[in-house]
């Protein structure tokens, strides 16, 4: 088993008038199955809407399912025993930088995590200086947070999810707040963690260019997961991503196109390297040359 | 209509120690139906700009007109100004107060003083041209959904008949769907009504295929000013001050480093595909 | 830009007093204040000057930053030396029209003047060289046997610094939602005070949107970090009383031995 599994996970909202009388119902998450494995970079497509927050709520014990049930590292999140555990287990990261900063000082709110855990003085110095260096932000430590920039922010905030040392975790639309630097910022700062730390990420995001790294991709709409695989094999599906509200990277759209011209090129081309590449071996072997002419 | 800015300087904090100069020696014309996206990445003073642009600060030093009337004299009517000089913010929605979408966008037209019925009318007009159906008139705004929210917004500003209109990242936080949503509402806006759109955006590859001109901060200045194809020809220095240009731009200059016979002027999807077929046919 | 104002007044520099632990700094200006009105001689209050101008020495913080403090008790203090200077009884000194200095009157005015002097000025001290953060903790610290008698001395501390955190980003929001309101006309500055209160509305409205939209964000921020109340935490930043603190105490006392002794 994975270290986040979700089995037949369902979660209703319910919507209630003014005397308390139910208004709705609002099934966010319907039916969802995962497995998650421990290292993987695993991204969580969809929509505002969609209910891929929602779900991402469930990994950390802050929502309780409706229906089915969610385990972390084989816990159960809702036996109330085991929620702390599970919170330290798997970190969460949120979309807005300033609403997640406790400390009035970097450092302080890195240590506010291990603080609540009981970790020793001395080893609470230790977290916090590993912490923000793995995310680069030991300089700014005596910095107040007001004063960083969206991406530094963010940095701050999965630098205070490191130092509860999770194996896991999950961050939901860390980027949508920010200007192209700081996106980029915490992508590469999230991609380290996983690639130098081996912690298990779990991405939830609406821009295609985060995903393609990923080793997974889940796309949700209305509440299900209606595909998965690699990202490759997910954007070579650009009218059924068009259909779920979802981009696909430029490149991967021209290619698609070029190819629904009737160009031989392969499915799901990610990079502008692998677009230029095959377009160079179509006009050594002049099989471009052959369809348009044809044509 | 036009909009002139002379040699206009902004220092934040002036007569602290920590002054900043947001606004360096920007000289700008802007008017006349021009559809025109101000990019630079946060920090670059775009926002400080728009703000000269309605008088909600004056410059530090240098001077805004606003038809050839100088709107930093004394006696100036700075209220009329905002109306005719409409700036929607970033996240428009979190400025939304009242019970109904209806009332909310008529307190723009009715600060203006306008007779009831006059405001009415504006309020619907404006409503319809940001696409909200009658059925949304008197619910409570904070029961649509962000995009919704967004355009009532908007609608807000519109109602108010600006010959001008800027608004400072209106697809922030939208998902893809609902950016191109909105940016498509803006353009038929923008044909039907013919008005000047200011779109500020950190996002060169949002805006492209939209703007007929490019206008880009950094650290306070314009650095570059033009069509958006000339704009895009300066990529890596783009690239440097940490703005992207469009994908395409970046594939068709590639592909003209490897020899393919291709215009990279190409940014749209559409373009650099024919660009490209027509590249392979020649062979 | 509003985001610069750094509440309470901490004067960023390197002394002795800065170090110096929070506890120590806000027992001894409450003794300090104590002893101000302790003392009733001359000699008392030179002590108590003397007293304060070495702190401020020690301190390293320029004097200018001290005495802007008082820049708004100013009307305060002229009224009291007003009110005691003409109305005590006692053997006359001056007399214009019906207004009469006595002589008492002079001693008492002079007497309040520089007890509150010494009182905005003492208690800068510990503002000026002491982080709001820190003042928190200090008093969190200082405040923990009233939790026998159920005060929430944690939540309390913990509240205090949200609100620190958050001020000047509501500051901040504030003046950009105002902003939006006068980009559609609306105009907070001039009319009756009933239509002022009326144009607040705007802008109150989606403030507090804002606000619980951020409060909700944070508890759950807070709970995803496993936060649980003040039981079984630990200090990144304990207090810990060191050598320089039991030294300050030993100064205090004497201090207040002496102002007993000469006052």
């Amino acid at each position: 088993m994975g270290i986040i599994k979700a089995i037949n996970l369902a979660f209703e909202y319910i919507r209630r008038d003014e005397e308390g009388n139910v208004e709705g119902i609002l099934r966010a998450v319907d039916g969802v199955n995962l497995d998650i494995e421990q290292g993987d970079f695993i991204a969580i497509l969809g929509h505002n809407g969609s209910g891929k927050s929602t779900l991402a709520k469930h990994f950390n014990a802050l929502l309780h399912p409706t229906e089915g049930s969610v385990w972390v590292e084989g816990k159960d999140t809702a036996d109330a025993a085991s929620v702390w555990d599970i919170r330290q287990t798997a970190g969460m990261v949120f979309q807005n930088p300033d609403n997640q900063i406790i400390g009035q000082v970097v450092e302080e709110d890195v240590g506010f995590g291990p603080e609540n855990l009981s970790v020793p003085t001395e080893q609470i110095w230790e977290r916090v200086e590993e912490s923000l260096k793995a995310v680069g932000m030991y300089k700014f430590r005596k910095h107040s947070p007001n004063k960083l920039s969206g991406g530094q922010k963010q940095r701050v905030s999965i630098a205070g999810v490191i130092a509860m040392h999770p194996r896991c975790i999950i961050l939901d639309e860390p980027t949508a707040m920010l200007d192209p630097n700081g996106r980029k910022e915490v992508i590469r700062a999230v991609r380290a963690l996983n690639q130098a730390e081996g912690i298990t990420v779990i991405l939830i995001t609406h821009y295609m260019e985060e995903v393609v790294y990923a080793d997974k991709v889940y796309v949700m709409d209305d509440g299900k997961v209606v595909m998965q695989g690699e990202p490759r094999t997910i954007f070579s599906q650009v009218e059924e991503l068009r259909r779920l509200r979802l981009d696909v990277p430029q490149v991967t759209e021209l290619a698609y196109e070029l190819k629904k011209s009737g160009l031989p090129l392969p499915d799901g081309i990610l990079t502008i390297d692998e677009l230029v590449e095959e377009l160079k071996k179509l006009k050594c072997s002049g099989t471009g040359v052959d369809y348009v002419i044809d044509s | 209509m036009s909009l002139i800015l002379d040699h206009v300087n902004y220092i934040y904090g002036e007569d602290t120690s920590m002054a900043v100069a947001a606004l360096r020696d920007v000289n700008l014309v802007m008017g006349d139906g021009e559809f025109i996206g101000l990019i630079g990445h946060t920090g670059s003073g775009k926002s400080t700009l728009v703000q000269q642009l309605n008088g909600l600060l004056a410059p530090t030093s240098g001077s805004v007109y606003f038809n050839g009337n100088d709107i930093g004299d004394k006696d100036y009517n700075r209220k009329e100004l905002r109306s005719k000089v409409g700036l929607v913010f970033q996240y428009p929605e979190h400025q939304l107060f009242e019970v109904t979408v209806f009332e909310d966008v008529c307190f723009g037209p009715k600060n203006l003083g306008l007779s009831p019925k006059e405001v009415e009318l504006r309020a619907y007009e404006a409503l319809k041209q940001v696409g909200i159906s009658d059925e949304q008139f008197y619910q409570s705004p904070f029961e649509l959904s962000g995009g919704q929210k967004r355009r009532v917004a908007i609608a807000g500003v519109l109602a108010m008949k600006p010959d001008i209109l800027i608004l400072d990242e209106p697809t922030a936080g939208l998902d893809p769907k609902g950016r191109d949503e909105i940016l498509g509402q803006i353009r038929k806006l923008k044909e039907e009504t013919g008005m000047t759109i200011i779109l500020v955006s950190h996002s060169m590859e949002d805006v492209a295929e939209y703007v007929d001109r490019i206008i880009v901060m950094n650290q306070g200045s314009v650095i570059f000013d033009g069509l958006p194809r000339e704009v895009f020809r300066h990529y890596d220095e783009l690239e440097k001050i940490g703005l992207a240009a469009p994908q395409m731009t970046y594939v068709m200059n590639r592909l003209q480093q490897e020899g393919f016979s291709v215009n990279a002027d190409a940014i749209t999807i559409e373009e650099a595909k024919q660009e490209i077929l027509k590249s392979l046919k020649r062979g | 830009m509003l985001r610069d104002i750094t509440l309470g007044q901490y004067y960023q520099t390197e002394s002795v007093i800065h170090r110096l632990d929070p506890r120590v700094k806000l027992v001894a200006t409450i003794c300090y204040i104590l002893s101000l009105f302790l003392v009733d001689s001359v000699w008392g209050y030179l002590a108590a000057g003397l007293f304060l101008a070495v702190m401020i020495r020690l301190s390293h913080v320029p004097f200018k930053f001290m005495v802007k403090g008082m820049k708004a008790i100013i009307l305060l203090l002229a009224l009291t030396v007003a009110f005691n200077l003409f109305l005590t009884p006692g053997e006359p000194l001056v007399s214009v029209w019906k207004l009469t200095i006595t002589k008492e009157g002079v001693r008492v005015a002079v007497m309040m003047a520089v007890r509150l002097t010494f009182l905005i000025i003492g208690s800068s001290v510990m503002t000026l060289t002491t982080t709001p953060n820190n003042l928190t903790d200090g008093m969190e610290k200082l405040m923990k046997p009233l939790r026998k008698i159920r005060v929430p001395v944690h939540e309390i501390a913990m509240m205090m610094s949200i609100a620190l955190r958050f001020i000047p980003i509501l500051l901040e929001e504030t003046d950009k939602i105002m902003k939006a309101q006068i980009a559609r006309g609306a105009d907070f500055e001039s009319g009756s005070i009933l239509k002022k209160a009326r144009a607040l509305v705007p802008l109150l409205v989606p403030l507090f949107i804002s606000a619980f939209r951020r409060a909700n964000d944070l508890a759950m921020a807070m709970e995803a970090r496993c936060y649980r109340g003040g039981d079984n935490r630990t200090k990144m930043k304990p207090l810990i009383y060191q050598r320089r603190d039991r030294l300050a105490y030993i100064v205090l006392a004497l201090y207040l031995v002496g102002c007993f002794v000469i006052g």
